[in-house]
């Protein structure tokens, strides 16, 4: 009866499967509640407090490179969201300029002209084959290395390279240029129902408008004609070399480029080859119709090639984004006060609840990470097949 | 045909590549033009910065160079040529960090043994691949034993340990172990027992989502707080952990591709012949998904070959790390390019290498779509 019972247990597939379960889950049970035993032993033993009430104490040190106001004086909870800012500044300005840059690189290495392929393919080849943070940290000794600001390189009498970082004028908005700027807002969204409204009627009578003329002209026109009528309510304050450092002006730290060059140039490559085994994946076939039906070579390339490319292209785009967001945790090395140095490092080593910030930490990424995978996945599904329609 | 008719065939030849090529336009043409300025531009720099203008080992005075004092660029001004002097002054760090230069030898038979390890595994058709693969199998003891120490070897602690040795270190031994617990998790992931699908999907999605560096940094910091007191890892062995935990979820989401593009018909197949799941798994499925799954595995080990180099942060002496110590140095200061192309140089071997022999698989796979 009793090896019945197991017989039973062990050859029926819904039961064993359940037993499996039953002793992964109670395996599992037990290894957190043994490391959580001997974590509270040890933190107990060590002396060290556990709990969130440090991010309300201040912080103690400054950061540099900040977005909003930040003292030492501050708390940590306030250095978080510095270091979050900035992370989030070096993580959209590094997918920016990385897919200009790829998008660039993967055109031309489908270039007819051999010398400007293989040079791209070069370019492909050295950049993705070398670690991410070796580079990031030779361009910013590349960027230290530049001349001292007594003797900083002058581009258009105004901007300034130095090895203190790159100094440009910074605008001062007077009162009325809060208009400019909503005419501009209003002005896309004019620009946006306008597309929509043509291409309705494109759909419905077989006419087409210059639409991306049109609107490229609403976009830019409004903004300044605004800006004439409101009396040019915008002024530039240029960098003045006093004494040993440049006043007014804003500057941008060479931490920041070099993390900046480091990640978008790395990612680049990678995002090259993406487009490149995008655009040769649609057949040739579509493009032989299409200069057949008589399109003109742009048109066969905005409307035909791109827009099937981007199918292909979207799903390894969004994971290059996802490395380059997660690569940027690397300006530690080079002291970008990012949220892992800032908050996970200094902050870490002040208060001592690692077991806290390292969690803070890893939850703000995964969330980072899936908001941008979210996203991602929705513009996807807009440019997928869309059944018979 | 006489020797002229042929000499005007492939001259035409010749120069038909050169405008179906380079000149096929006017645009063409004016693009290479650019294209050469600049290659000869960036070139010409680089070779004289990197091989006619630098100093190796001794400068233009015949000097053997013991610090930066006696680069050439020092003592000549206008002199830009690289000193490569640091790295041959540093040759033994790299290699193998403070390891005790009178045993390095045993560093050396390991470097020298490695490449018969891993032969078996890369190539399906040389010679005695059977002995190669016991190899495979023996090497991590005898590699563990050698670079360790043991009876009759004396003991050289992890902390002494760094460089190459640090960086080939963690990239085998993190891709040797993530291997077969990708796997597990690959399988986990498509099993139909919810529970352990779902564990598998939070760890792999998990560790996908956060930077290495976070999880190096708590591996680092709180590896030593869930262990038990006398169980302490040292700094490369948390580091190795992380690393390996790392690599097995990418892995996993490799293995994975190749699982799902196995034909249902074959698992069907198998259960109608009467084979177990482990049956089914080892002997039809996993052949099979493991062949198909080879490039992206490889893509994701020359990740995680470069990704070695953020063990930096956590205070190892990788490569970059002792690098960075050179430098460091007040006698060889500011020789940040001569350094950091060296680096890069070698990373740029290994990962090269990688990615050709994954093209080379994915060639091979193409042509004996079995």
């Amino acid at each position: 009866m009793q090896t019945n019972f197991f017989r039973k247990i062990i050859f029926d597939e819904k039961s064993r499967s359940l037993l499996i379960q039953t002793l992964v889950i109670g395996l599992f049970a037990l290894f957190i509640y043994l490391i959580t035993q001997q974590t509270a032993y040890n933190l107990e033993k060590r002396g060290i407090s556990s709990g969130f009430d440090f991010l309300h104490i201040s912080a103690g040190y400054d950061i540099s490179i900040r977005l909003i106001p930040f003292t030492s004086e501050d708390t940590h909870l306030r250095a978080y969201f510095v270091g979050l800012l900035n992370t989030l500044m070096i993580a959209v300005c590094g997918c920016f300029l990385a897919t200009i840059i790829g998008f660039l690189v993967g055109i031309i290495r489908l270039s007819s002209n051999w010398l400007f392929r293989n040079i791209a393919y070069v370019y492909v080849e050295f950049t993705r084959n070398v670690p991410v943070l070796v580079q990031i940290i030779l361009y910013y000794s590349i960027l230290l290395n530049l001349p001292k600001i007594k003797q900083a390189i002058v581009i258009f009498d105004n901007f300034y390279l130095t090895n203190r970082g790159f100094f440009s004028p910074s605008p001062i908005f007077k009162d009325g240029f809060s208009i400019v700027a909503w005419s501009l807002v209003i002005a896309i969204i004019f620009a946006f129902f306008l597309k929509r409204f043509l291409k309705k009627i494109q759909e419905e009578s077989g006419k087409q408008y210059p639409t991306f003329m049109i609107n490229s002209a609403i976009i830019i026109f409004t903004p300044i004609i605004f800006y004439y009528i409101m009396g040019m309510p915008l002024e530039f304050d240029s960098p003045v070399l006093k004494g040993f450092n440049f006043k007014g002006g804003m500057v941008i730290r060479p931490e920041f480029l070099g993390m900046l060059f480091g990640l978008s140039i790395y990612t680049a490559a990678f995002i090259s080859e993406t487009v490149r085994s995008g655009i040769i994946s649609v057949s040739k076939g579509q493009r032989e119709a299409s200069q057949a039906l008589g399109l003109k070579s742009n048109f066969i390339m905005r409307l035909i090639i791109i827009p099937q490319a981007l199918r292909v292209i979207i799903p390894p785009l969004t994971s290059q984004y996802l490395n380059l967001t997660k690569n940027s945790s690397l300006g530690i090395a080079i002291g970008y006060a990012d949220l892992v140095h800032g908050f996970g490092g200094i902050s870490l080593n002040q208060t001592g609840r690692a077991i806290e910030i390292m969690m803070m930490v890893m939850l703000t990424y995964l969330t980072i990470s899936l908001t941008i995978s979210f996203f991602m996945n929705l513009y996807n599904k807009s440019v997928q097949f869309k059944g018979n329609a | 045909m006489s020797s002229s008719a042929i000499q005007i065939i492939s001259r035409s030849k010749y120069y038909n590549w050169l405008v179906k090529n380079l000149f096929s336009s006017w645009v063409n043409t004016i693009l290479t033009v650019i294209a050469l300025i600049f290659v000869y531009q960036v070139g010409s720099f680089f070779l004289y910065w990197a091989i006619f203008d630098a100093d190796f080992r001794y400068n233009f005075q015949g000097e053997l160079i013991i610090d930066r004092g006696f680069c050439s660029k020092n003592i000549m001004p206008g002199e830009y040529g690289a000193c490569w002097a640091i790295i041959f002054a540093r040759w033994n760090q790299f290699m193998y960090g403070l390891y005790p230069i009178e045993e390095a030898w045993r560093v050396n038979l390991i470097y020298a043994l490695l490449p018969l390890a891993i032969i078996g595994i890369l190539f399906d058709k040389i010679p005695f691949r059977r002995y190669f693969i016991y190899f495979t199998f023996i090497f991590p003891f005898l590699a563990y034993f050698m670079l360790y120490g043991g009876p009759g070897l004396s003991v050289v602690g992890t902390n002494k340990w760094g460089g190459l040795l640090v960086t080939l270190f963690l990239g085998v031994t993190g891709i040797g172990l993530a291997f077969p617990l990708s796997i597990l998790l690959a399988l986990g992931r498509r099993s139909k027992m919810p529970i352990i699908k779902s564990l598998c999907v939070v760890f792999i999605e998990f560790i996908r989502g956060v930077p290495l560096i976070t999880l190096l940094f708590t591996a680092n910091v709180m590896l030593p707080l869930f262990l038990p007191d006398g169980v302490n890892p040292d700094n490369l062995l948390r580091a190795l952990v992380a690393v390996t935990l790392f690599q097995s979820a990418y892995m996993a989401e490799a293995i994975r591709g190749g699982l799902q593009a196995i034909p249902r018909g074959q698992v069907e197949a198998a259960q109608s012949l009467g084979l177990s799941y482990w049956q089914t798994t080892r002997k039809i499925v996993l052949p099979q998904a493991l062949k198909i799954a080879i490039p992206p595995i490889v893509n994701t080990c020359i990740g995680l070959f470069k990704d070695t180099s953020l063990v930096l942060i956590i205070g190892l002496f990788d490569l970059l790390g002792i690098g960075r110590a050179a430098l460091a140095d007040m006698t060889w200061t500011k020789l940040y390019y001569e350094v950091y192309v060296f680096i890069s140089l070698v990373f740029f071997i290994f990962c090269f290498g990688m990615s050709r022999y994954s093209l080379y698989l994915e060639k091979k796979l193409k042509t004996d779509n079995s």
